[in-house]
């Protein structure tokens, strides 16, 4: 449903104010997803996540320098189709709390996002409330301001929001920063019961931990590559099926795992040799 | 509770500013060079003989230490007496109090419109940086910001009223007609060009505010989301900008009523409208103290009640702020 | 490309208000006289290559007028920055060496605030008595205010910062900081405010001197010129009004985009 060829993407940077460089922050990044499934985006900050949701969505700035390919359904996705596209068949879960607007209540954002998504005023009220009731969230919630919401409850009202929409793409950037483990397991289960009902989820985070246990894939990306993309089965044991070092470290790297510190730098060593 | 106790401290505040107000104007008026008995006078001081002016200077106590003068002039001010203008033959109050209700329906007026006009230029700017209409009403806003008020005064009489001659030259009405017999129409007629220059120039200030307001919303992570959402750039405007912009653009025209007010001052010289800024005009060339001072006061509870305003609005209007006082 | 325009539209708009300038400045020795000369023979005429922008009621050339105009606003304007700022950093600091002269420098700030800065200029005006230096003071008195107030949240934050608390723990001065830690942290602030007040001076100066408060009308400022021009308004000569007025606006809106792009250029 999903297949990203060769993305490289550069943005602009003024080391001094007339001069002008660009830096690569995508570099021949490829993988390709299915309708229906969970796949998970997995690097350490910086590695360019955000950035990859961005350019999928096109909402790169336009001083951007983009090569490559993405195609949604098979169909090649250029500006004009993202453009068509956005909110009607791919949604974005942002990672900062601050993209709610602070100045309007919390079902009349989540109803913009649907009256978006095409459909027409009261109808996009009701699908704004069933998509806030879906979420555990109650009319107090929907007539709160997003500075009265708890950090969980924000994070449910912008799944609500991508949510509203009824699009079958749905990019989540970090969406559990920042909440505790019952809140985390909460937003989580969400996006996979989303996977469930057909659509294609895009889980982007830092925590290999939480990807696991609901992805379907994983790619493991490393400053703006695409180390390696395994299905989540692969990550077991010493993980012996893993094809790179890096996927196999940052595995081995996990707290969870039985393996001792030394052994890790051992390899990495090993890897730098 | 606390908003009370608020609202106290700012009361308490504005009196002392008024108080200082009060002292610095009257020590500025003490420092002038004109003598106080020709400035009592106006112009009947060649009638009067040296023994009448020392008689004058005894009985007003023009010869005593300025700190008593002042003393008496503030318990004569508390008593309501603002004292009488030489210039208008009228006690000071009824002076202000007339002059201001012709000068109200032109600062009012000029308000109003341009906080519409700014604010609307200002998002239709800020929606779409670089644009051509960005470019456009940026420049326009640039311009009649550096552009000097009674000029653009002058320029609208030559180019309205001498060369297309669709407003009247002058003055609130016609001449010769008592102010009572002007229906509305003429009115509004004569105030039409002055409110128009006045609003041209309050609306820069505006427009260039909110636009660097929308701009700085279009680059934030909620106009992203929105983007994200498939909304195009008129839909953010309209839905997040209009709320975000608001609350600033009417701030901003709350703080600047001292900036309309001098503005007000010259238009209304250029246009000879009989207004408070002509009356502040006259009152400086003809050394009328008691209106000058009972002006400058009145103006100084004006743009200190509108600097109040501006202050609490934050407190009373936006979400994140209201609750801290509930 | 955007980041390197408003670098190139400053030095733009900073070799215009150069050029413009120059011309001001040198304007004394080659229009100075012809500022005043009468030409009898040569009254209201409109422009033409023979006078440029044409002659006033008394056949006087109005280009040499305007230009002798424009440099004395700009004079003016000058030293009205230049005082204000002086006025606004030393209150300024000032208000750093104890809370209660804080308060006091404070009080002062809103009271002057609170007047219409037009009233106060007409008040000012009016107790010195008119003239070139009451314009200049009275400029500079009811302009200080706003910037004293940027400054005193800036030096209040610096002295927050660590070092001003090191230092005072050496054992340095009260004087000692002013001078090394407060005055050159203040001083690029100061040029930029200094910049940003002088359009704000000069459309003052203007001002009171229309309203005939300012200048004496022997000179041959923008506001006689323009008070001038009043009286012919009906008379159908533009050119009166036009030109001096738009000569004032150009100076002040490239001063003025000056001042504001080199604000940007030296805050990232």
């Amino acid at each position: 449903m999903l297949r990203i060829e060769q993305l490289t993407l550069e943005l602009p940077y003024y080391p001094r104010w007339w001069q002008r460089r660009f830096a690569t922050h995508l570099d021949q990044l490829s993988f390709s997803a299915a309708a229906g499934s969970l796949h998970a985006v997995v690097g350490a900050s910086g590695a360019g996540k955000s950035l990859l949701a961005h350019t999928i969505m096109g909402l790169l700035p336009a001083n951007a320098r983009l090569s490559g390919q993405c195609f949604y359904q098979e169909t090649l996705l250029d500006a004009k189709r993202q453009r068509h596209l956005r909110g009607r068949h791919m949604a974005l879960i942002p990672q900062s709390l601050n993209a709610l607007d602070p100045l309007v209540r919390t079902q009349r954002q989540v109803s913009w996002a649907a009256n978006r998504s095409g459909l027409a005023h009261k109808a996009a009220w009701q699908a704004a409330g069933q998509a806030l009731n879906h979420y555990q969230l109650d009319d107090r919630a929907g007539r709160a301001y997003p500075h009265e919401l708890s950090g969980g409850m924000a994070r449910r009202v912008l799944t609500a929001m991508a949510h509203a929409g009824q699009a079958s793409l749905i990019i989540a950037d970090e969406p559990t920063v920042g909440l505790d483990p019952v809140q985390r397991d909460r937003v989580l289960s969400a996006l996979r019961s989303l996977a469930h009902q057909g659509k294609l989820v895009i889980l982007i985070t830092h925590d290999l931990r939480h990807a696991l246990p609901i992805a379907d894939h994983v790619t493991i990306m490393h400053q703006g590559r695409s180390v390696e993309t395994a299905p989540a089965s692969a990550f077991t044991g010493m993980g012996e099926t893993l094809k790179s070092a890096y996927a196999q470290t940052l595995w081995q790297a996990l707290p969870d795992n039985a393996f001792s510190a030394s052994e890790i730098i051992h390899k990495k060593e090993e890897s730098v040799a | 509770m606390r908003l009370g106790l608020a609202i106290a401290r700012r009361l308490l505040r504005l009196g002392l500013v008024l108080l200082c107000v009060a002292a610095v104007s009257f020590s500025l008026m003490m420092a002038s060079p004109v003598d106080p008995v020709d400035a009592y006078l106006g112009p009947q001081m060649a009638q009067v003989s040296p023994e009448q002016r020392e008689l004058i200077a005894q009985r007003w106590g023009f010869n005593d230490p300025a700190p008593l003068q002042f003393g008496r002039w503030l318990q004569q001010l508390a008593s309501g007496n603002l004292g009488f203008s030489h210039v208008y033959n009228q006690p000071v109050g009824d002076v202000i109090s007339q002059r201001f209700q012709r000068s109200i329906a032109l600062l009012g007026s000029a308000w109003l419109l341009s906080i519409l006009l700014g604010f609307t230029l200002g998002i239709i700017a800020g929606a779409k940086e670089h644009s051509p209409l960005d470019k456009m009403i940026s420049t326009y806003a640039y311009i009649t910001a550096s552009t000097p008020t009674f000029w653009l005064a002058i320029l609208s009489i030559m180019f309205f009223s001498v060369y297309l001659g669709w407003a009247p030259v002058c003055c609130a009405g016609p001449t010769g007609v008592l102010s009572s017999e002007t229906g509305l129409l003429t009115r509004a007629h004569h105030l039409a060009l002055p409110v128009v220059t006045l609003t041209l120039l309050g609306t820069a200030s505006i427009t260039l505010h909110t636009r660097t307001r929308m701009l700085a919303l279009m680059r934030s992570e909620i106009a992203t989301h929105a983007f994200a959402q498939g909304a195009s750039r008129l839909d953010i405007a309209w839905r997040h900008g209009v709320r975000h912009a608001s609350l600033p653009a009417l701030t901003l025209a709350l703080a600047s009523l001292g900036e309309l007010f001098g503005g007000s001052i010259l238009i209304e010289q250029v246009f000879a409208y009989p207004g408070l800024g002509r009356a502040t005009v006259e009152a400086g060339l003809r050394s009328d103290v008691p209106l000058l001072l009972g002006i400058a006061l009145f103006t100084a509870v004006f743009v200190c009640s509108g600097n109040m305003l501006a202050d609490s609005l934050y407190h009373l209007i936006d979400p994140r702020m209201r609750r801290k006082y509930a | 490309m955007r980041t390197i325009q408003p670098h190139l539209q400053a030095i733009a708009y900073a070799s215009i208000a150069a050029l413009a300038l120059l011309a001001l400045l040198s304007s004394h020795w080659w229009a100075g006289e012809l500022a005043g000369q009468m030409q009898f023979d040569a009254r209201l005429l409109p422009p033409s290559t023979a006078h440029w922008l044409g002659t006033d009621a008394l056949g006087r050339e109005l280009w040499a007028r305007t230009l002798a105009g424009l440099g004395l606003s700009f004079w003016v304007g000058c030293l009205a920055a230049l005082l204000g700022t002086a006025i606004a950093l030393s209150l300024a600091i000032l208000a750093m060496l104890s809370p209660r002269l804080d308060a006091l420098v404070q009080l002062l700030i809103d009271t002057l605030l609170s007047v219409p800065h037009l009233i106060l200029l007409l008040l000012i005006a009016f107790a010195l008595g008119g003239g070139l230096h009451a314009v200049i003071i009275a400029v500079a008195t009811t302009h200080w205010p706003s910037l004293a107030r940027v400054l005193r949240a800036e030096l209040l934050q610096l002295r927050q910062a660590p070092y001003i608390g090191i230092s005072r723990a050496l054992g340095k001065s009260q004087g000692f900081i002013v001078l090394h830690h407060f005055l050159p942290h203040a001083l690029p602030h100061c040029l930029v405010g200094a910049l940003l007040l002088f359009p704000h001076a000069i459309l003052h100066e203007a001002a009171l001197t229309f309203l005939g408060v300012g200048l004496s009308p022997s000179q041959p400022a923008i506001g006689i010129l323009l008070a001038d021009a009043m009286r012919y308004l009906s008379g159908g000569y533009w050119w009166l009004g036009v030109f001096p007025g738009l000569g004032l606006l150009l100076m002040v809106l490239s001063i003025e985009r000056t001042a504001t792009l080199l604000r940007r250029a030296l805050s990232p």
